[in-house]
Order: C-alpha cells, then sequence, then structure tokens
C-alpha cells in the first residue's frame, strides 16, 4: 500500500494501479451492461412489431441489400480483430504496434460507416426536393410504400420496419461515430509512450467498447437483413 | 354519494358489492397491520425513551423466527387478497351471453354512444335496471377511459382497437361517467351520465325518438356499398370467405393458429386484412382503413354478428375454395 | 448529544477555496453533494411552485382559478419537476455522493471526473427542461402517453423530452459510480456484511439506475422523434401500437419509484440505530430486501395497465408479483420497528422524521395492496387515491427520509448545528400538513375523483378544500427547515467530529471531513451499528 513505485497514472483516490485498473474495467462492463437495456428498448419494440407484421418486415428486409450488410459484417469483424490485437501489443509493450493497430481498427470502422453513408443515401436522397419522392424510405410524410412493394396497410407497417432499422442502425452507428475519436485519442497517447505492461487499461477499455459495439451490430444484421428476407 | 356511508360511492351495479367487499377486506387486514406497527413503535418509543446518557441497551442482531413469521404470515395473506381479486377481475372481463351490446366511441372532448337499436346519444347512456349491458369501447384519437364509479368499471379506450367493459345495473338513478384518462385541455369536462330506468320506461324511451336506424341495417348497407358483397358471398363462390355464422365460433387462420372472431378480429379484418389471414384464402383483400369511421366499423361488426349461419345446404366458413 | 468545546478544524473540504473555479472544477464527492443539494432544492422551490399551482385551482370545483391549459401544464410541470429532477436524484445525488467514500473509508468515489460530469448533464438537462417548461409549458402529463403526446399535444413535447434524455444520464453515471466504488474501495476488513445499510441501499437503488433509466432513455427519444420526423411508431393511424409505449415508460418509471425510495430506506436505518443507540434488526434481512425490491421491481410494471385491455392472465402474473414485491418492504418496516424494542429512544429531529417514514411510508405502502389488487384496481386506477398512495410513499416516505438524513448529517456537512427546537416545530408541521394534504385524497379517490382534472363534481368540495388547506401547511413546514438550515450555516454552533454519538466511519472524521477523507486508510474489524458501550464524552469510536 505505500507509494514506493507510484506510477504517473495513478490516480490519487486508489491504492494501487491494480484497485485503478479493476474499477475501470467493471466501470466499463456496468456502462456496457447499462447501453444493452439502452439498445434493448428498440429490440424489444422490433419482435412486438416483427409478431404483429410479419409480412411488411420481410418485405423491408428483403429490400435491403444482405449482401452489403454482409461485408459490413465482416469489415467489422476485422475491426474487431485489430482492436483485440491493439489491446494485445499495448500488453506486451509494444506500443507502435498498438498504434498500427488502433489506425486500423480506426480504418476498418471509417469504412463501415462509409458503406453505411451509401446504404443510407440511397434511401434518403429521394425524399428531398419537392414531389414525387419515389423511393424515399424515411418514415413520415414522404414515405413510398411502392419501394418494398407494398400499399395500403402493410405500406404503413412496412415504415414501422424502416422506423426500427433507421433508429438501430442510426444509434449503432452513432456509438462508432462517439468511439472513433476515443480510439484516436488513445493511440495519440500511446505513441506518446503512455502504456506499458504494467498499464495500459485505456486501451483495454477502448477495446471493450469496440467489442461490445461489434456486438451490437452482429445481432442487427440478422434481425435486419435476413430474417423473413427470403 | 351514498347517503348512509360518505366514503364510497353508490352501488348501483351487480359488481359493486363484490369490489366493495373486497376493499373492505383488504382495507381491514391492512388496517390491522398498520395499527400494531404504529402502536408498537409508539409503545417502544415511550416505553424504551432515553432515561440516561449511560443507557446500554443489550446487543440483539435479530430472530430467525420472527424474520420466517412476518415474512410469511404477510405472503399468506396476500394470496388471499391476490386470488380474491383474480376472481373479482375475471368477472368483470367475462359478460353474460345474454348481455346486450352498446358501443362507445370517446373522442375528444365528449363520448358517442349507441344503442342496439341504433338510438344514438352523446355523453349519456340510457340502460335498463337489470339487464347485462356490453360495452365495446374504443377512441377517434388519444386514449381516454370510460368510468362509472357507481358500478365499480373503467376501461381505456384504445385508438386503433376495441376493449370490453360490462355491467348490469341494479338501481335506478343518474350516475356519473367520466373519463379516466387524460386527453388534452377539455378531459375534466368529457363526463355524463349513465341513466338507469325501468325496463318499461326504458322501453318507452327507446320507443320515444324517432324510428333510428340499427346499427344491423345500417351495417348492412355499407357492407353493399362498399363491395363487400362482391368477395363475400354467402355461397362461398366469392373470394373471400363465408361470413355467414363465424361470429363468436373459431376461424382456423393461413399461419395455423386459430382464433375466435369477435368484435376485434371483424374490425381488425376490414383495417388491416392482411393481419390474419383464413386459411384457404389468398391475402388479397384490401384493407379499408381510413375509409370507414369507427362508427361504420360498428355497423359492419352489428351486421356481420346478425348473419345467421348458412342453411344446411351451402358449405360452412373458413373452408372456402381458394382461388 | 452536546458536544463540549467544539471548534471547526482548521482545515477542511471547505476551507480551501471559495471562488467559482473551486467549485464548478471541483472533483470532490463532497463539493459535488453540495452543488446537487443547491440545484436540487432549487428544483424542488419550482415543483412545489406548480403544486401550489394546481392546489389552488382545485379550491374551487368550476375550474375558474385558471384555464384548463394552464392547469394541465401546471399538474405536468410539477410531476416532472418532482419525478425526473428532485426524487430521483435527491439522496444518492446529494448525502449518498457525500457520504459513501466516507462511509467505507474512501478518499472519493471510484470516477471523481464523471461525477462532476454527471452533475453538469443534469443541470443541462434540467435547463433544457426548464427552458421547455416556462416558454410554453408542456401539458401531456408527467407520463406522456401517445398518441396525445406525439399526436395531438400542442407544446413542447420534443423539447421536454430532450431534456429528460440528458439528465437521465447522470442518473446512469451516478449509479455507475457507486456500483464501482462499493465493489472496489471499500476500506480493508470492510466486507460486504460490514457495509452500513445505506450504503447497501445505495447500491441497489445504483443498480436499478444503471438498468431501468437506459429504456425511458430510448423511449423518450422515440417520442421526440415522432413529433419531429412524424413516423408512426406510436400512431395507431401508421400502425403504431400506443400501449407499446406504455410498456416501455413503465419498464422504467416503476423502478424508478424504488430509486426514490430505497436510499431513504438506507437513511432510516442509519438514523434508527443511533437514536435508539442499538445493532439494527436484521441486518442481513435488511441488507437483502433492498436487492429482493430491486430485482423485482423489474418484474411488475404493467400493474400500471390493468385496465388498458391487456389479456386478463397477463394481468395475474404481474398482480402476483406485486404483491411479492411488497414482501421485502414490510421485513424492513418489521426490523425497524424491533431495533427500537430495549433500546434507548431519543427523540431528536432525524428520529422524528424517522417516525414520519415508518408511520406514513407504511399507509403509502399498504394501499399499494388496494391498487396491486385486480378487483379494487379497475375502480381506483386513475383517480385520487393513486395520487395519495404515490404521495404517501413520495412525500410521506422518501422526502421525510431525506429532511432526517438531512438533519442527521447537517453537522457533519457543515461542521455546524442546527436549532433542534426549530427542527421540532417544523417536522410537527409536516407531519400535520401531509396528511391533511393526502388523506383526504384517499376518499376522493374511492368516491370517483378522477386525476388530472380541471373541474369536478361539486360534491368533491369539501375534501378538496381540506387538503388545499392542509398543502399550506406543509408549505410552511418546508419553507422552515429551508431557513434555520440555511442560517446555521453562518450561526450554528460548532459541532464536533460526532455530535450525536453515532458509530460510523463518517464520524471518526472531523465535521467537515478534510478533502482527502482520512488521513490515513482506516481498518475496520467491527461489524456496524456497534452501540454496545455507553457513549464517550467527546464522540470518538
Amino acid at each position: 500500500m505505500s507509494e514506493a513505485a507510484h506510477h504517473p497514472s495513478l490516480q490519487h483516490h486508489f491504492v494501487d494501479l491494480e484497485q485503478q485498473r479493476e474499477a475501470a474495467s467493471l466501470g466499463m462492463w456496468v456502462f456496457i451492461a447499462q447501453e444493452v437495456l439502452f439498445f434493448g428498448g428498440l429490440f424489444a419494440s422490433y419482435a412486438v412489431y416483427r409478431h404483429q407484421y410479419p409480412a411488411a418486415f420481410s418485405a423491408g428486409s428483403h429490400h435491403l441489400s444482405w449482401r452489403i450488410g454482409f461485408a459490413n459484417t465482416l469489415v467489422l469483424i476485422g475491426s474487431s480483430l485489430t482492436m483485440a490485437m491493439a489491446v494485445h501489443s499495448a500488453a506486451v509493450g509494444k506500443s507502435r504496434r498498438a498504434v498500427g493497430f488502433l489506425l486500423a481498427t480506426i480504418l476498418l470502422g471509417s469504412v463501415f460507416l462509409g458503406v453505411k453513408y451509401f446504404e443510407y443515401g440511397e434511401k434518403i436522397r429521394p425524399c428531398f426536393g419537392d414531389g414525387p419522392y419515389s423511393g424515399c424510405l424515411v418514415p413520415g410524410e414522404r414515405f413510398d410504400a411502392s419501394a418494398v412493394h407494398l400499399s395500403g396497410d402493410e405500406g404503413r407497417h412496412s415504415q414501422i420496419f424502416f422506423s426500427l432499422y433507421f433508429g438501430m442502425t442510426g444509434l449503432h452507428a452513432l456509438h462508432m461515430i462517439v468511439g472513433i475519436p476515443i480510439i484516436l485519442t488513445v493511440a495519440t497517447l500511446a505513441w506518446r509512450g503512455a502504456y506499458g505492461p504494467r498499464y495500459h487499461t485505456p486501451v483495454e477499455m477502448v477495446g471493450l467498447y469496440w467489442h461490445f459495439v461489434d456486438i451490437i451490430w452482429i445481432f442487427l444484421f440478422p434481425l435486419l437483413y435476413l430474417i423473413g428476407a427470403h | 354519494m351514498s347517503p348512509t356511508f360518505p366514503f364510497v360511492p353508490e352501488r348501483a351495479s351487480s359488481v359493486a358489492g363484490e369490489v366493495d367487499a373486497l376493499f373492505l377486506f383488504i382495507l381491514v387486514v391492512t388496517g390491522i397491520f398498520a395499527a400494531g406497527v404504529w402502536i408498537a413503535l409508539l409503545y417502544f418509543a415511550i416505553r424504551y425513551r432515553r432515561r440516561s446518557p449511560d443507557d446500554r441497551p443489550p446487543e440483539i442482531h435479530g430472530s430467525l423466527v420472527l424474520e420466517l413469521t412476518w415474512t410469511i404470515v404477510p405472503l399468506v395473506l396476500m394470496s388471499v387478497m391476490f386470488v380474491w381479486g383474480a376472481k373479482v377481475f375475471f368477472h368483470l372481463n367475462r359478460p353474460p351471453d345474454d348481455a346486450m351490446t352498446v358501443s362507445v366511441v370517446g373522442k375528444r372532448w365528449m363520448w358517442k354512444l349507441q344503442q342496439p337499436t341504433g338510438q344514438r346519444e352523446i355523453n349519456e347512456l340510457h340502460v335498463p335496471r337489470g339487464r347485462a349491458v356490453k360495452l365495446i369501447i374504443t377512441s377517434e384519437d388519444t386514449i381516454h377511459s370510460f368510468f362509472v364509479p357507481a358500478f365499480r368499471i373503467k376501461k381505456d379506450a384504445v385508438p386503433g382497437r376495441y376493449n370490453m367493459a360490462w355491467f348490469r345495473a341494479t338501481k335506478t338513478g343518474s350516475y356519473h361517467l367520466f373519463c379516466s384518462e387524460y386527453c388534452g385541455t377539455e378531459h375534466s369536462r368529457m363526463t355524463g351520465r349513465i341513466v338507469v330506468m325501468e325496463p318499461d320506461d326504458y322501453e318507452t324511451w327507446l320507443a320515444g325518438g324517432p324510428a333510428p336506424e340499427s346499427p344491423v341495417a345500417a351495417g348492412e348497407k355499407l357492407f353493399t356499398e362498399l363491395n363487400c358483397i362482391t368477395c363475400h358471398r354467402p355461397d362461398s363462390a366469392g373470394r373471400g370467405p363465408v361470413l355467414q355464422g363465424i361470429f363468436g365460433r373459431p376461424v382456423k387462420l393461413a399461419s395455423g393458429e386459430t382464433v375466435v372472431a369477435d368484435e376485434a378480429y371483424v374490425r381488425e379484418s376490414i383495417t388491416s386484412p392482411a393481419a390474419k389471414v383464413v386459411a384457404g384464402y389468398q391475402p388479397v383483400m384490401p384493407t379499408y382503413q381510413g375509409q370507414v369511421s369507427e362508427e361504420q366499423l360498428i355497423a359492419l361488426v352489428a351486421f356481420i354478428q346478425s348473419l345467421p349461419l348458412p342453411s344446411p345446404a351451402a358449405p360452412a366458413a373458413g373452408g372456402g375454395r381458394s382461388r | 448529544m452536546s458536544s463540549e468545546e467544539a471548534a471547526l478544524p482548521k482545515e477542511h473540504y471547505l476551507s480551501g477555496g471559495w471562488d467559482l473555479k473551486s467549485w464548478l472544477l471541483t472533483t470532490d464527492h463532497k463539493r459535488i453533494g453540495i452543488l446537487y443539494l443547491v440545484s436540487i432544492t432549487l428544483m424542488f422551490a419550482l415543483g412545489s411552485f406548480y403544486a401550489a399551482l394546481v392546489r389552488w385551482n382545485l379550491l374551487v370545483p368550476d375550474g375558474s382559478h385558471m384555464s384548463a391549459d394552464t392547469y394541465n401544464k401546471a399538474f405536468t410541470g410539477h410531476g416532472v419537476i418532482m419525478v425526473f429532477f428532485f426524487l430521483i436524484p435527491s439522496i444518492p445525488a446529494t448525502l449518498g455522493n457525500f457520504l459513501i467514500p466516507l462511509m467505507i473509508g474512501a478518499k472519493d468515489l471510484a470516477f471523481p471526473r464523471i461525477n462532476l460530469l454527471s452533475w453538469y448533464v443534469y443541470v443541462i438537462g434540467g435547463g433544457i427542461t426548464l427552458y421547455a417548461l416556462l416558454t410554453g409549458g408542456l401539458e401531456t402529463g408527467w407520463t406522456f402517453y401517445t398518441p396525445y403526446s406525439t399526436v395531438f399535444a400542442q407544446s413542447n413535447v420534443e423539447l421536454a423530452a430532450v431534456g429528460i434524455f440528458v439528465a437521465g444520464f447522470s442518473s446512469i453515471l451516478t449509479g455507475l459510480n457507486f456500483i464501482v466504488t462499493i465493489h472496489k474501495m471499500r476500506a480493508p476488513g470492510m466486507t460486504w456484511f460490514r457495509m452500513p445499510l445505506f450504503v447497501w441501499a445505495h447500491y441497489a437503488t445504483a443498480i436499478i439506475q444503471v438498468l431501468g433509466t437506459p429504456v425511458i432513455a430510448i423511449t423518450i427519444l422515440l417520442v421526440a422523434l415522432e413529433r419531429i420526423v412524424h413516423f408512426g411508431f406510436f400512431d395507431p393511424n401508421r400502425g403504431g401500437d400506443p400501449i407499446l409505449f406504455q410498456h416501455l415508460f413503465w419498464f422504467y418509471s416503476h423502478p424508478a419509484v424504488y430509486i426514490m425510495i430505497l436510499p431513504s430506506m438506507g437513511v432510516i436505518s442509519e438514523i434508527i440505530t443511533c437514536f435508539s443507540r442499538k445493532r439494527i434488526f436484521g441486518y442481513s434481512f435488511i441488507a437483502m430486501s433492498s436487492l429482493a425490491i430491486a430485482a423485482i421491481g423489474f418484474l411488475v410494471w404493467a400493474h400500471h395497465m390493468f385496465v388498458t385491455g391487456m389479456a386478463v392472465y397477463s394481468a395475474m402474473v404481474f398482480s402476483a408479483l406485486t404483491y411479492l414485491v411488497a414482501v421485502p418492504s414490510a421485513i424492513k418496516t418489521f426490523n425497524w420497528t424491533a431495533t427500537l424494542y430495549r433500546g434507548s429512544v431519543q427523540w431528536d429531529t432525524p428520529m422524528i422524521y424517522v417516525f414520519c417514514f415508518i408511520g406514513l411510508f407504511l399507509i403509502g405502502g399498504l394501499t399499494g395492496l388496494f391498487l396491486g389488487n385486480l378487483g379494487t384496481d379497475v375502480h381506483l386506477t386513475d383517480t385520487y387515491f393513486v395520487v395519495a398512495h404515490f404521495h404517501y410513499i413520495m412525500v410521506g416516505g422518501a422526502i421525510m427520509g431525506y429532511l432526517g438524513g438531512l438533519h442527521f448529517w447537517w453537522p457533519k456537512i457543515t461542521g455546524r448545528k442546527y436549532v433542534e427546537a426549530w427542527g421540532k416545530v417544523s417536522s410537527l408541521l409536516v407531519f400535520v400538513g401531509f396528511n391533511l394534504t393526502f388523506f383526504p385524497q384517499f376518499v376522493l379517490g374511492y368516491l370517483g375523483m378522477p386525476r388530472r382534472y380541471h373541474v369536478y363534481p361539486d360534491e368533491f368540495q369539501v375534501l378538496n378544500v381540506l387538503s388545499t388547506a392542509g398543502a399550506t401547511i406543509l408549505g410552511f413546514g418546508y419553507l422552515f427547515p429551508f431557513s434555520y438550515l440555511f442560517h446555521s450555516i453562518f450561526r450554528g454552533q460548532p459541532a464536533g467530529n460526532d455530535p450525536w454519538h453515532a458509530k460510523g466511519l463518517e464520524w471518526t472524521t472531523t465535521s467537515p471531513p478534510p478533502t482527502a477523507n482520512f488521513e490515513t486508510v482506516p481498518v475496520v474489524t467491527e461489524e456496524p451499528y456497534d452501540y454496545g458501550e455507553p457513549p464517550k464524552g467527546d464522540g470518538h469510536v
């Protein structure tokens, strides 16, 4: 309990680095638990509405491109791999390598977001300007149900599908957009030699967060793109 | 308010007494426990008040026996309350078969009611004493709630669905009707009264106004005007299921499920026909959502409810040929 | 409980600077507790103002004192502020923040900067919501039921929803901080079953804060989105389901009521032991019952929805679970009462508030049995019976506990004692005023007066007038502590380390405590509430 080896990153209210690391880890897990519940409200709504409107949800899933979704899934899993490598590198003291892997994670994450931008674009662009908004898939006044080959009440129900599509993938994308600058910050600090085998907690924590973001997508992809898409 | 018992509203329905008895039971049990704890608190606080700064109270950690006792006894008492309450709730949710159906549509900020014979009333409902009345309740806009304290009944009026409540009035008189789900500016003015009359007086009242169009007749007209008759023919030669006699009977769906054709099912089949497609038929019926008002839906439901089973020559509903 | 010749310590957490920076950039959990104390007191004042408007309107049956629209904004403002900005943060963010590190022998919470962030998030969320309430107002009720709130309401729904969304993260961050602190920062020797029950209570509360709040966050966000983008998530005309909103809303809002009461229960355990100078009766039962309440509390939400048309069998499940969740609260009540047995009871202000709490929480909790019961709930739901029920728990319970805790730890927080006579007078006023306000509402509810009514039938007037009279007395009752506590900061007698001769690590420090809490890390060898010996003169353990 003495201050013999006072690490510069040890915060004053902690007894030692080990306590600080454990606290950070538990804190991140609690935060992730909270995030699961945050997405949970949307997942619950998805379950309820899919049960009520199977046809509309099938049509919606069918309209989404599973190829693009699958490619994005691979990209994101890849980014989790590079993230895991980054954490490992930091743990064994190879800071430069860790920085490389963190930047690779950012790169893959950006690719994912770029693809999402393209996917969203083709659904959102038709909604602008003056009518007839054909192909607009943003729920609301201008939604064009004929784009998913539905009309009438099933058309209305497919709006619910797309509300959930944009809501769930949008919330997920938001989590990535917030995560990337954080990874960049950690990478910068790693470049400056702040981390080593004794202390690399921020790298571990950002890794936990990123894996969580990946896992959410692994649930989103089959639910939105695959189930009932024929 | 009851003149003899100012804490309880009048009991004017067959179920009010049940609810009050249950309330009294819970009141007595909780009252005994509350009194017990208060008395113990006050007694201990006074009997064991601090007499000297050097008081040395004994070290008592607890008592497993006491913990088990005051866990199990409340659990048992609460189980009784729960079971009794469930029984009453079942009763409140199962109308007798001979009930007459009144439709209720809540709309900001009024209640629109319709007698089975077709009379419409606004914010008032006349009913005969002693007859079971089944209310089919819905809303045109926000959620409202149909509350009659004297009958001890309440049910939310939810847009897009039917809810059911029922009562059998036991005393003549006029009783408060309140909206009890906040619905905007004039929520507290969305009130009315239920007027319970002797059966003869009720008949007189019914006959008093101009001969109304019964919901069944109105529904029949709509059935033709909206071209329902084109697909739903009584001879199963149509593209849609035969509707004769389906009301109250099980229907097998394309999904494999079986549902009972009640008011909610009929309404949904008109507004969202793809939700429950009957086995053996194609999902080709267009939706009428937005083209029929709630009153018109009520009329169509009443009409379909009135259709008798087809004569033996024609096949029964639900097994028509698919096209 | 006199402290002889006590003087304020030379250095303590308040002596190190009073400028804006030292407050707005502090990471000291004690100062952050004070920041919260000031904020929630302001919110309480505003929420009380709305309450005064409501009770003023209800003096007459014809609603002539104000327009229906004004009234609807008044009860909504009252609910939104009191629930989200007063009751939810109250004890955890003030007393919890201040005391938890002290009680477990730690120097601070696990994440001091996140603690400060939580306060800023609260202030920003509060600011947005206040702006919404004061410019245009909100008249959906604090429950935001759809489709009224998403399609029909003509008020600042989106803005208020965003404000509440933001403030929710304050609650989540506080809960997260407490969970990690309690798990990882306890002093050597402080095992879980040597923790004060106040800490157990906050642990259970923190679990609810972390797991429940995100659900209301996403739900209220969907409401705002539906209003802005017009997609019909909850609008039946567009395929949405208004009842889904209620399920999502109550999934948080029911556990939320346990966020509001559990910390108060923790306070009761601390005070009742000190002022009967005895161990708590049934320590592990009280500790475990807090966890049980947190867990079962997540399973009962649909008891708010028995008349929505839900299936009878589903309703039965929720009713049964509702009865189950009542049991741990009953266990606590019996254990507290048994603690007094053969104790040495002192009637100081904190203890008076404890009696108020137990007596009134009892009524509030027991009336919950009427509402959890399927047969009686049909008649009672959406009436004033419900209003009386939850005010007995929130005000008769939670706020009494808060006031008791505030008076108990006031000397520790400020280093000064308040005038005891004023404390006794105020508690009497509060008790009388409270009962006069809310007991008539049970009767009104059974008679059939619905909630949220601007006008009402004449026969309900007498009870409403009684209720408003009570509210006036209650209002004065609350003004007094505000005055004499504030006054004591400047003129109060120095309290010394342990003016109440209480056990607990917080009483081993100076009053006010030093910034770093403990000079040397304490080592715990005794059980909590080790009231076995007579008190020593200077209050040292």
